[in-house]
């Protein structure tokens, strides 16, 4: 009888470390003979450095060396290589690093760095992506033709468009033309942050050999690896990254961080080892953040609310780098349309340079912020037709047999989004209305936004696995998944003793990542880690039972095919009673009289991202998207119409994820997204003074969920298979994010009879939104 | 009373019912201390600035922020961190309910809800809540951690 360890929520192996205190994150290592760096950030969104002044801070007592970004002028990145470690020349936003102080002590460093001296001249700044377009604006990166940049992204030298992605599918004009029902809308808002709760650090230290080690809090250690041996030409086997289980990325923590940073202060004091720690502040400004978004959607349907075509202009606010937002520019032209079955589209969709701080990857990809505008759009559209907008969302849900933006086939592993709008629909009461008064001042509203998402990653994105036996019989898979909190690896143990049928506690994980040691990972990123590596762990458990049945089938003297490998054994299938315990084989099988055979049992497990290619740059068309997860959300919220504050009573997501490996895993990714999207819409972004300084830089000022502020969580799984996942599962890490902020905003907008099209909804922009609409009418 | 210290001072805390003497310098907070100093590293610097709770011992059986008390302050108090607290009832609890996920916040979570479990046998939403928002999770939406509080005040 075989066991099922697949679809059961097992229960995660890092628990006791963790609640213990005893779970070790990179800023709790010790490291011997540590040397630490404290960095000057700037005070100015955009001004030129006319002189930096380090004397006074190299003589500050415990000071080893000051650095400034001449020590390294070379402008560094993933998909846009347009970042320097140190600014060169030109500050481009509020906390950039300017200078950097290495000491013994992080006191000495932190004392040192205050005594350094900059002289700027102030520059007129770019406040907005659509001021960004202006012809008036400055450019702010006058090198980017020379920038170094992947083939699907598309510069535009001498504007600060740092990528252009278009989409050009059926005929907009015409489908304009014919429309019965047109929507124009305008939305926008704020960059802001990710607020993991771990702050990102990083160690570098040079060897005597030429090694060069990385400690890094990365979601995306091989990415650094790789990186860093491009940019300062070390060959890349020399370089090995290390990656503990991390404090929170939610994207954060892909791409290059601090270890370019790193990596350049070490070499400057002889190789030493070096610590960079950012502060809260310097997390949340210094490093990158995630995007804003201006943009301008018209939506256009038939008398029988058919969308006939969008056109679709996304304005991205990348902040003063773009090499990470160009994809997320790109990722958000690939899914543009939301879930919609949208035959005629044009969609433009702009990385822009503004003097904010600058965006990286974050949860969803692009996703949560188109998600917002079209689901917003999608019920005034419905307002217009006069049809209930989950009705609407009914006629137009993307399913089998339809195309996505790039012309690429929903094929037969399209999930039912149907179904999941109806369970939503049905989890949060809609029936019972979109606004219901309670009191004189109190309605209680409700509001639905649908999701999807697909990975934008490199289309040769792989993973591994290996497996390797130990005396006793148990396996250690090694892998490179990195331990964000997302339970990854317990899902991993379970599909690996699924297949050999082994108890879960025999089989063991390395938790932290080592890219010298562990099999090649594109990063932990995209939620496609349990896709990939799942996929490299089966087939590495496949290959560990090949080996296994081999060397039995010397011993047992009988066909392999005769043989069966489980309860820790290799025995016949037919004779369960003729049998080999796994230790006995797992490290060679020994015969009485000394002689042994077989050796060790290496299992070994690869997959690689297939079918995947480029797109058309005037049209968008081609295949980026391995897989698309889709879904419905909705909240209900009791609003206070004297005062425009409410409270988020109930919140639902259904997914359709093929198969659920883990259900309460899964539940709690999808928990936390919902709890991170809603935040995000309902109090999240930087504010900005009139020079562009960040003013909310602090956790008491940039205002996250808390406790008690947090709705009752409905959530359900469809499982339509996912025919080439792991026991038919596809990602669902981002996802539960996307659709939350058009859920909340379309509810408030329904409590109030006003369309709201900006966030955060706090009760001073909805007041504000109420107003304007007012006088617009 | 004003307390006026120059230069370093050697203070001894009792931290765990252990006593520790340790060198500290007037600035130092007792987070400080604690990780860098006496590697109890489970309480965690999230923003030390009194906002996120990562940093939360028990003070006299009290939760506070150990990035906001003076290190030279705390002789002859007691003092409890994460590391002193041993298979209590909200661990197995969050162990559980899924109380964590990347489980930075754990630490202080745990000493939190572990001292309001203290003080009363039973409390009510309400006082849950406001012990409990002085801490940030950014995993979990909250939902494992309420379980678990929960579920330890339902076994009682
Ligand atoms: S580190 Fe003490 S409250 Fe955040
Ligand atoms: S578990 Fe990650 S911050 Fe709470």
């Amino acid at each position: 009888m075989t066991k099922s360890f697949v679809g059961k929520s097992i229960k995660r192996n890092d628990g006791l470390d963790k609640i213990s205190g005893d779970q070790k994150y990179l800023d709790d290592l010790k490291f011997g003979g540590l040397l630490y760096a404290s960095i000057l950030s700037s005070p100015h969104a955009h001004a030129e450095i006319l002189n930096i002044d380090i004397k006074e801070a190299e003589n500050s007592p415990g000071v080893k060396r000051v650095l400034t970004g001449d020590y390294h002028p070379h402008a560094m990145g993933l998909y846009l290589g347009d970042k320097p470690p140190l600014a060169v020349q030109k500050v481009r936003y509020y906390g950039e690093p300017v200078a950097a102080v290495i000491a013994k002590s992080k006191a000495d460093a932190e004392k040192a760095v205050q005594k350094i001296r900059v002289k700027y001249k102030k520059l007129n700044s770019v406040s907005s992506s659509r001021e960004s377009l202006k012809k008036e604006a400055p450019i702010l990166h006058q090198n980017l033709k020379n920038y170094n940049h992947i083939p699907d992204v598309v510069p535009q030298p001498n504007s600060n468009i740092a990528n252009l992605t278009k989409i050009r599918k059926g005929n907009y004009q015409k489908a304009a033309k014919e429309a019965k029902y047109v929507i124009k809308e305008k939305f926008k808002f704020p960059p802001g942050d990710h607020v993991a709760m771990e702050n990102r650090s990083a160690v570098a230290e040079i060897k005597a050999n030429g090694d060069v080690q990385i400690y890094s809090t990365t979601q995306a250690p091989f990415v650094v690896k790789e990186l860093l041996a491009f940019n300062f030409d070390i060959p890349t086997g020399k370089i090995n990254v290390i990656a503990p289980p991390i404090g929170g990325g939610f994207g954060g923590k892909a791409g290059l961080q601090l270890e370019g940073l790193a990596y350049i202060l070490s070499k400057s004091v002889g190789g030493k080892p070096v610590k960079i720690v950012n502060k809260r502040e310097d997390d949340m400004v210094s490093s990158p953040g995630h995007i804003g978004l201006e943009a301008n959607v018209t939506i256009t349907a038939d008398e029988q609310a058919n969308i006939t075509g969008m056109d679709l202009q996304y304005y991205f606010d990348a902040g003063a780098y773009a090499d990470y937002a160009v994809n997320v520019s790109r990722a958000a032209a690939i899914s543009a349309t939301g879930p919609y079955r949208v035959d005629n589209l044009n969609c433009d969709s702009y990385c822009l340079y503004t003097n904010h701080p600058f965006a990286t990857a974050y949860r969803g990809f692009g996703h949560i912020e188109l998600a917002y505008v079209i689901e917003r759009s999608i019920d005034i559209l419905a307002k217009k037709i006069d049809i209930d907008p989950v009705k609407l969302r009914l006629i137009n849900a993307i399913s089998k047999g339809d195309t996505t933006p790039t012309r690429s086939l929903m094929d037969n592993n399209t999930g039912d989004l149907k179904a999941c709008i109806n369970k939503t629909a049905e989890l949060i009461n809609w029936d019972q209305g979109s606004v219901v008064k309670i009191d004189n001042d109190k309605v209680i509203a409700r509001g639905m936004g649908l999701l999807w998402k697909s990975p934008a990653m490199p289309t040769n994105t792989d993973a591994g696995a290996i497996l390797t036996f130990n005396n006793d019989g148990s396996v250690n898979l090694h892998n490179s998944i990195v331990e964000i909190g997302q339970g990854t690896k317990t899902a991993l143990r379970q599909i690996v003793a699924e297949k050999l049928q082994m108890p879960l506690n025999k089989v063991h994980i390395t938790s932290e990542v080592n890219t010298k040691t562990g099999p090649h990972d594109w990063a932990t990123a995209a939620s496609r880690s349990l896709m990939m590596a799942g996929r490299a762990a089966i087939n590495a458990s496949e290959d560990a039972i090949q080996q296994l049945k081999n060397t039995a089938a010397r011993v047992l003297r009988c066909p392999v095919e005769d043989l069966t490998v489980a309860e820790q054994k290799v025995f016949m299938t037919d004779e369960p009673n003729i049998f080999i315990k796994v230790r006995d084989l797992c490290l060679g099988y020994v015969y009485e009289n000394g002689n042994a055979i077989g050796g060790q049992i290496i299992g070994r497990g690869n997959y690689i991202a297939r079918k995947l290619s480029s797109m058309d740059p005037k049209t968008g068309e081609g295949r980026p998207a391995l897989e698309w997860t889709l879904g419905a959300q909705a909240v209900k919220i009791e609003f206070n119409l004297r005062n425009y504050s409410y409270e988020i009573k109930k919140a639902a997501s259904t997914m359709d994820v093929g198969k659920v490996i883990n259900p309460d895993l899964a539940r709690g990714q999808v928990t936390g997204a919902m709890a991170m999207g809603l935040s995000f819409a309902r109090s999240e972004g930087f504010s900005f003074n009139s020079s562009n300084l960040v003013q909310n830089d602090t956790l008491r000022d940039y205002k996250i969920l808390r406790y008690g502020e947090h709705p009752n969580y409905y959530v359900e799984f469809i499982e339509t298979p996912q025919g080439d996942g792991p026991f038919g599962a596809r990602g669902l890490g981002e996802q539960g994010v996307i659709g939350m902020p058009g859920a909340l905003a379309n509810a408030i907008s329904n409590a109030v009879n006003q369309e709201i099209k900006e966030l955060p909804l706090i009760p001073e922009l909805i007041y504000k939104n109420v107003k304007e609409g007012h006088n617009d009418d | 009373m004003m307390i006026t210290y120059k230069g370093n001072k050697e203070i001894s805390l009792k931290i765990n019912n252990e006593i520790y003497k340790v060198v500290v310098k007037p600035n130092e907070t007792l987070l400080n201390i604690l990780r860098d100093k006496l590697e109890l590293t489970g309480p965690k610097a999230g923003c030390e600035n009194g906002d996120c709770g990562a940093c939360t011992v028990l003070i006299n059986d009290k939760p506070f922020k150990s990035c906001m008390a003076l290190a030279v302050e705390m002789e002859g108090n007691d003092i409890t961190t994460i590391e002193g607290l041993k298979k209590t009832e909200i661990q197995k609890a969050f162990i559980d309910k899924e109380g964590y996920q990347c489980g930075y916040c754990t630490s202080g979570f745990i000493v939190n809800a572990y001292a309001l479990l203290d003080k009363y046998k039973k409390p009510n939403e309400q006082q849950i809540k406001e012990w409990l928002n002085s801490n940030l999770c950014r995993c979990t939406g909250y939902e494992g951690i309420e379980r678990a509080v929960n579920k330890v005040i339902d076994n009682r």
